[in-house]
């Protein structure tokens, strides 16, 4: 699909706006110092420049209160800079609740993003405009980076690793996506675009409108057939290892007498390497799935499993066996 | 203007140059003079290397689509050109060449305290150079970038990833040894009343540099065993398929990675030093402030190397602890350039090419380390980290900053180390060129970094086209500001006018000596009675 960015670049994120503010402040900083540096190099060496009558200079003393001028000063400013550009990184570090997930897997040399119902796209990723948005990524090889200009944010996709990022975007239109972290041979075809859409456009492109990648079953439906090819059941329906249902979200205590928090990287970790975290009561039986299981196929299992954890059909929380 | 190009008439007799012949005199020298010419020869030709690979790349850069080579040629190129660059030209530079050339003549010592082992350090050098080659000639090159990342490097990628790692993994002894002979040297060597405080501030970022060289050298060469043992037999340190982590690999290669950019930018900072104090004719302002900050920049190198990392996934403490000693280690910088400025006020000011190399580099060096600010702030480092911007600061530092000093370094020790002049007016046309060849050449890429262009991109987005073509122009501009010294210097060698001694007027044992120097350096062993560029005491 030929596409045109509406907008090069512009600020088109929530965070976009703070980051400009606090950039155009250092920008502020560095103009000051630039011209005042430069202008008193110019200034001495013109005044100070050898000529007759000038050709011993008078002997340097040390001076103090000046030294310490211009290292406070500039220790001032800079404890500013860092104050604020961390609480910035601070506030805007969590992605706030209910945050709509959309999942991102890199691979040499493509975007592959999935939605949770199903839809897929390759190197676009589509968003609805106003709605915060967590993209949970994951790479199948090397380190990549996801990078949105427009909205002045990356992160690093990285093997053995879940990141996140998110982002509102405030503005409808089709801005540059593209890798940031060198990735090998065709690093710089590595990219593509994002489309803001207004809401209700983009629920009618989720349902199946405008083109992209077909739409198939959702996320948990795939996990859910996985789920059976792999015969993840023989045991985990069974009793020989920990049951799924409503663990998603849940603390689970472990052999060693440890809680961890049932999430994504916790689910991953333990499909790959099983013996890693033992749930309390059972034994490391389970065989690795590493190299049988692509990040996207790890992703639908997740999916299913945290679609155990909701609530059933009549409203009521599906209680632990 | 100055006594600069005045002919004194005939060279010293016998001097170090000339006091034996045959290339068995020189192969086989432990003369630090001599040493310092082999490291010459040497990093000079990495240098047009390094430069050629860059050249090419900002040729195929005219044209988004890439106008010269093809995208795994381009990856190859920057690849390349970095780790020529870093390892085999300006981790050397100052350090190999000048350092070794002055340390013994600025304490007033015959050589340094282990010259054999000098002499070996060159040669480690060479053979890890030579593997290096290897690796691009026979072996077509590798393609990882210069800094290696993991699993890219040591799974994934099929260029000859282990030649490289070894050549880099050889180099790095090379550095250590001569920083353990210069810490050596300027601790035990020092002639009578020189003492500490007696220095010139080129010893003591010498000394700082040293320091670095044997503290994060052995770090590299550990990550580059680790590397080559992943990538050859498959232990799993890095790939998570075999059961490592890629982020350790980015901890070990920034902790030395970090420190090694002040490996390459300290040693500039002392050049700087003499040549603001000899051009002005006044000590240098703050001498101990000076001083002391190039050990504390050496100092806090070691804390900073996790903002490189601030958008990997790292932990939000670490970032925070990392932003905060990133915005420290500028502050001993800030201090450095108020000084040399002060050092102006009230001088008496020359502007022979030298010193318009030390003006130029206090400027380029000033905006290289404000805008490292802008990547030392871990919300602006989100958007800027891995662009263009990057790209611009760095070589704002190690090329505004770290080429620059070494280039105002030979220039003003070249009569020292030949007994000749070089053409005062070619000079300064170079020195110019390359000050305007290098603002027009990474000045637009801050505005690309800032716009989103990525770095390491073979071809690129239409709209990022005029100023790519503005810094490929700068480029043609500053490859002729390098190419230009190569002539002159060279002719000058053998037919500039010779100019004794001390011909700039300058403080120092070093110009207490016949230019070019006897072999022992120094006919009686020299005592020191004054302190670092005592200028207007009537001495001179």
């Amino acid at each position: 699909m030929p596409l045109e960015p509406s907008s090069n670049f512009t600020q088109a994120s929530s965070w976009a706006n703070d980051w400009e503010t606090l950039f155009y402040f250092e920008v502020g900083i560095f103009i000051f110092f630039s011209v005042l540096i430069f202008s008193l190099i110019l200034y001495f060496a013109i005044k100070y420049r050898r000529r007759p009558g000038n050709e011993a200079a008078p002997p340097t003393k040390d001076h103090l209160p000046l030294e310490v001028t211009w290292t406070v000063v500039p220790a001032a400013i800079c404890v500013v800079m860092f104050v604020w550009g961390a609480s910035l990184f601070i506030r805007n570090g969590l992605p706030p609740a209910g945050a709509t997930e959309i999942f991102v897997v890199g691979k040499q040399w493509m975007w592959k993003i999935q939605y949770p119902d199903g839809r897929r796209d390759i190197n676009e990723l589509h968003v609805p405009v106003g709605v915060p948005i967590k993209l949970t990524m994951a790479s199948e090889d090397v380190i990549h980076d996801f990078a949105i200009p427009a909205f002045r944010i990356k992160k690093d996709v990285v093997p053995g690793h879940y990141t996140t990022l998110w982002f509102t975007a405030t503005k409808t239109g089709t801005y540059h996506l593209y890798c940031d972290q060198y990735c090998g041979t065709s690093h710089s075809a590595m990219v593509g675009w994002v489309i803001v859409m207004e809401p209700a456009q983009y629920a009618q492109w989720l349902s199946g409108g405008g083109g992209g990648g077909g739409g198939g079953k959702s996320l948990a439906a795939a996990g859910a057939d996985l789920y059976k090819q792999y015969a993840c059941s023989t045991c985990h329906d069974t009793g020989r290892g920990p049951s799924f249902v409503g663990v998603y979200g849940s603390t689970v205590k472990l052999t060693s007498g440890q809680t961890v928090k049932a999430d994504d990287a916790y689910i991953r970790e333990s499909i790959l390497n099983p013996s890693a975290k033992i749930v309390a009561g059972y034994t490391p039986i389970m065989p690795t799935f590493q190299g049988q299981l692509s990040e996207e196929q790890i992703l639908q299992l997740t999916a299913h499993i945290k679609s155990l954890a909701k609530s059933d059909a009549d409203g009521r929380k599906v209680a632990k066996p | 203007m100055s006594q600069a190009v005045q002919e004194v008439g005939v060279l010293p007799r016998v001097h170090y140059l000339n006091a034996s012949y045959g290339w068995k005199t020189w192969l086989f020298t432990t003369d630090h003079k001599r040493i310092a010419w082999l490291y010459l020869a040497a990093i000079t030709f990495f240098f047009f290397v390094g430069g050629a690979a860059a050249t090419l790349m900002r040729l195929n850069l005219i044209e988004p689509q890439g106008s010269l080579i093809e995208p795994s040629t381009y990856n190859r190129m920057f690849t390349l050109h970095g780790l020529v660059m870093i390892f085999f030209f300006l981790a050397p530079s100052i350090p190999a060449v000048l350092g070794n050339f002055l340390i013994p003549l600025m304490i007033g010592a015959k050589d340094v305290a282990f010259p054999k082992l000098n002499l070996l350090s060159w040669y480690i050098f060479m053979a890890g150079g030579t593997v290096f080659l290897y690796s691009v000639i026979a072996g077509g090159g590798v393609d990882t970038g210069w800094t290696f990342y993991t699993p890219l490097s040591s799974t994934y990628a099929n260029s000859n990833v282990m030649s490289a790692a070894m050549g880099v993994f050889i180099s790095g002894f090379s550095s250590i040894l001569t920083g353990l002979n210069f810490i050596v040297t300027i601790h035990t060597m020092r002639a009578p009343g020189l003492t500490w405080f007696r220095l010139p501030l080129f010893l003591w970022s010498m000394y700082a540099t040293s320091i670095i060289f044997i503290l994060a050298m052995p770090v590299i060469a550990i990550t580059m065993v680790l590397l080559m043992l992943e990538r050859f037999l498959h232990f799993g340190f890095f790939d998570p398929a075999l059961g490592g982590d890629p982020i350790l690999f980015q901890h070990l290669f920034w902790f030395f990675g970090h420190p090694e950019v002040y490996v390459l930018v300290l040693p500039a900072m002392g050049v700087i030093s003499e040549l603001i104090a000899t051009f002005s004719r006044k000590r240098i302002f703050g001498y101990s402030f000076v001083a002391f900050s190039s050990v504390a920049i050496a100092a806090l190198s070691f804390l900073v190397w996790g903002h490189h990392m601030f958008v990997s996934g790292e932990s939000l403490y670490s970032g925070l602890v990392f932003s905060f000693f990133s915005f420290a280690v500028a502050i001993p910088s800030a201090i450095k350039v108020f000084n040399w400025t002060a050092t102006l006020y009230k001088g008496s000011i020359s502007f022979e090419a030298p010193m318009l190399y030390a003006l130029g580099f206090i400027g380029l060096f000033t905006m290289g380390g404000l805008t490292g600010l802008f990547l030392a702030t871990l919300a602006i480092d989100v958007h800027v980290h891995d662009t263009y911007f990057i790209v611009a600061h760095f070589h704002f530092i190690m090329v505004g900053g770290a080429v620059m000093g070494y280039l105002g370094g030979i220039h003003y020790w070249w009569p020292k180390m030949t007994g000749r002049m070089y053409s005062d007016r070619w000079a300064r046309i170079a020195a110019v060129l390359v000050f305007v060849g290098f603002i027009l050449t990474f000045g637009p890429q801050f505005i690309l970094g800032y716009l989103g262009m990525p770095r390491r991109y073979a071809v690129y987005p239409p709209e990022f086209q005029t100023l790519n073509v503005l810094s490929s122009a700068g480029a043609s501009i500053l490859a002729v500001g390098y190419v230009i010294p190569l002539i002159y210097l060279i002719w000058s060698a053998r037919y500039g006018p010779v100019v004794g001694p001390n011909p700039w007027g300058a403080k120092g044992l070093e110009w207490t000596t016949a230019s070019p120097p006897p072999t022992e350096n120094f006919e009686v062993t020299p005592v020191v009675t004054e302190e670092a560029y005592a200028f207007g005491t009537g001495t001179e």
